[in-house]
């Protein structure tokens, strides 16, 4: 970007060490020229229908800023405030459905704009206004890089959050049939999902008067002291609603390391495979004559 | 009145209306003690929906209803605990296992119903 | 909004609008039932040790704000004894009133931060915090419930 300088000869791989003196010269015309500049930008902003979910005032102020952090960033040649701010930024307007090519959108405008504004300034010396170009061009892709960059960054870190959530909110608690639920557990565990499952099961006996729930993790590879705990404070929880847990599919593995991990196991009713459990369960259910027909049917092979 | 206490027949029924205070917690374990003795009541129902939490001083006092329930010849079975409330209670190192629980009052009744028939039982 | 809820503890029937002011402030500030539970409770065991162990003192609630994430502070102040040996009384099982001693840590479980700062000579200040879970997901699922 920054070859062949007229003047100098060091072509720094950072900020453009050759063109200090011009780019102190367009960091006090852009801060002269704050009011204006900053006004046109929005003008074209608004223009181009960009950021329609924002308010003018909203949009407003963040351009001041972005303006600032951009000016800031073009006289020391760091970015780094204005990365944070981008991050910021873009944390905020995500959720509000802002789109990576507004974003594109809004920091190639404020290229053209100052970049024109440059040329009207400068254009009676046409050495002058290549010299100021040359030093303007490299620092003002660099940071309209470094802003989107940041959003699509933010943007991917979102989208990854998302779908983890999908995946947690995707694990059912089935009705098998009436009162009784089956819980299967498939993936990791880890306590953040522990808890949301905990509240679901809870809330599925709640609503489907369930008296049994086989929680069945035969699926579940590994797991560890807080998640163990977790399971044995669902079943009591179940217990304190009125509903018998039992515990399926504890492989061989894991049982040995609820054990090594003196996991108290005494209060949870555990079955070898999801079959036996639900024999169990009807074995329970059957065990409880209530209004409806829940004695113990045929059903279960 | 914070706790309305029906009586249906062997079985005294408590259902508390209003969250409650410590010491309403300890007037009505008392109340409950001395209505059982009075009625020979053989079983006990407690509705805790009303409760705005069940902290370990209230697990613990209905423990301890249970067990002088229980003392004085009456089974007890707590009824109407919420999902939000179980989630709360097993965070506290209480033991719990004194209390029998049913999901509502036709369970609660027909749990009583198998308790105090025979002796046969074989709750978890 | 209201953002301070202050509620004065003297004794246990205090604990029943300090259990319903706190679930309150926590529905308002966006906290699940769950989570409003949870704090409830804990705002239960705390202030009943000022009513047991200091006699009396105050909850102040506050709603606060970080850039991306909400939380509920409490902070339950009296100017009783002080806890002496406040290491072992945080972990289960320790109580001076032939109690269980379940209070403090079980407070502590139910809260995501939890300080104590206490001193014979000026009181004991718990102060504990719960922050809103997953606020940014809320906000994008919200707003692609909008958009479907
Ligand atoms: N606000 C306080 N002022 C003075 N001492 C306190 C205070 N809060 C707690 N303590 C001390 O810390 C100990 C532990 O408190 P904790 O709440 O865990 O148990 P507890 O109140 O004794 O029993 P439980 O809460 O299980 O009924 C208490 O026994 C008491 O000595
Ligand atoms: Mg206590």
């Amino acid at each position: 970007m920054n070859q062949e300088d007229q003047s100098h000869e060091d072509p720094s791989p950072q900020m453009p060490e050759v063109d200090r003196s011009l780019l102190h010269e367009l960091v006090a015309y852009l801060r002269d020229n704050r009011t204006e500049l900053r006004e046109e930008w929005v003008a074209r902003i608004t223009q181009a229908q960009l950021l329609g979910v924002m308010t003018p005032e909203e949009i407003f102020s963040e351009v001041t800023a972005v303006y600032d952090n951009y000016v800031d960033a073009l006289e020391t040649g760091s970015i780094e405030t204005l990365q944070a701010y981008a991050r910021d930024l873009s944390e905020r307007i995500i959720p509000r459905g802002v789109e990576t090519h507004e974003v594109l959108g809004i920091v190639l405008l404020l290229r053209d704009v100052l970049a024109r504004a440059l040329f009207v300034e400068y254009q009676r010396d046409a050495d002058l206004l290549n010299r100021i170009l040359d030093a303007y061009e490299p620092a003002a892709n660099r940071i309209a890089v470094t802003v989107s960059v940041s959003f699509v960054e933010e943007r991917e870190r979102v989208i990854r959050e998302q779908q983890e959530a999908i995946r947690e909110l995707s694990t059912p608690v089935l009705q098998v049939r009436d009162r009784l639920l089956i819980l299967p557990i498939i993936g990791v565990l880890d306590s953040a999902r522990a808890r949301q499952l905990t509240e679901q099961l809870l809330g599925a006996i709640q609503a489907n008067r369930a008296k049994v729930v086989v929680i069945d993790i035969t699926g579940v590879a590994t797991i560890d002291l807080t998640v163990a705990n977790h399971l044995v404070q669902t079943v009591e929880a179940a217990r304190l609603m009125g509903a018998s847990a039992i515990i399926t599919g504890l492989s061989s593995k894991i049982a040995q390391t609820l054990v090594d991990l003196g996991v108290d196991l005494s209060m949870m009713r555990t079955v070898g495979d999801l079959q036996g459990g639900l024999e169990e369960a009807e074995r329970l259910i059957g065990h409880r004559p209530t209004a409806k027909g829940s004695r113990p049917d045929a059903a279960a092979p | 009145m914070s706790v309305a206490i029906l009586r249906q027949g062997d079985y005294l029924i408590a259902s508390i209306q209003v969250d409650l205070s410590d010491s309403q917690v300890l007037e009505l374990r008392d109340e409950l003690s001395e209505r059982i003795g009075r009625v020979r009541a053989r079983g006990l129902i407690i509705d805790v929906a009303a409760l705005d939490v069940i902290d370990s001083f209230v697990a613990r006092s209905l423990g301890s209803i249970a067990i002088t329930a229980r003392l004085r010849g009456a089974e007890t079975v707590i009824t109407g605990i919420e999902p939000d409330v179980a989630i709360a209670m097993v965070q506290f190192d209480l033991d719990l296992a004194p209390l029998r629980t049913a999901l509502d009052l036709d369970e609660a009744l027909s749990l009583l119903d198998r308790l105090t028939q025979g002796a046969g039982e074989d709750e978890a | 909004m209201r953002h301070e809820v202050r509620v004065p503890i003297s004794s246990d029937a205090d604990l029943v609008p300090a259990r319903a002011e706190g679930r309150a402030l926590a529905r308002e500030l966006g906290f699940s039932q769950t989570d409003a539970t949870l704090i409830a409770t804990a705002i239960s065991e705390i202030a009943r040790n000022i009513v047991v162990h200091a006699r009396s003192g105050e909850l102040v609630m506050t709603g606060i704000q970080q850039p991306h994430r909400y939380g509920l502070v409490i902070v339950a102040s009296d100017a009783g004894p002080g806890i002496p040996e406040i290491d072992t009384a945080l972990e289960r099982g320790h109580t001076s009133r032939r109690s269980l001693g379940l209070g403090l840590p079980g407070a502590r479980r139910l809260m995501d931060e939890f300080e104590v700062e206490t001193d014979a000579a000026k009181g004991t200040t718990v102060t504990m915090t719960k922050w809103r879970a997953r606020d940014e997901l809320e906000r994008l699922r919200a707003r692609r419930r909008e958009r479907a």
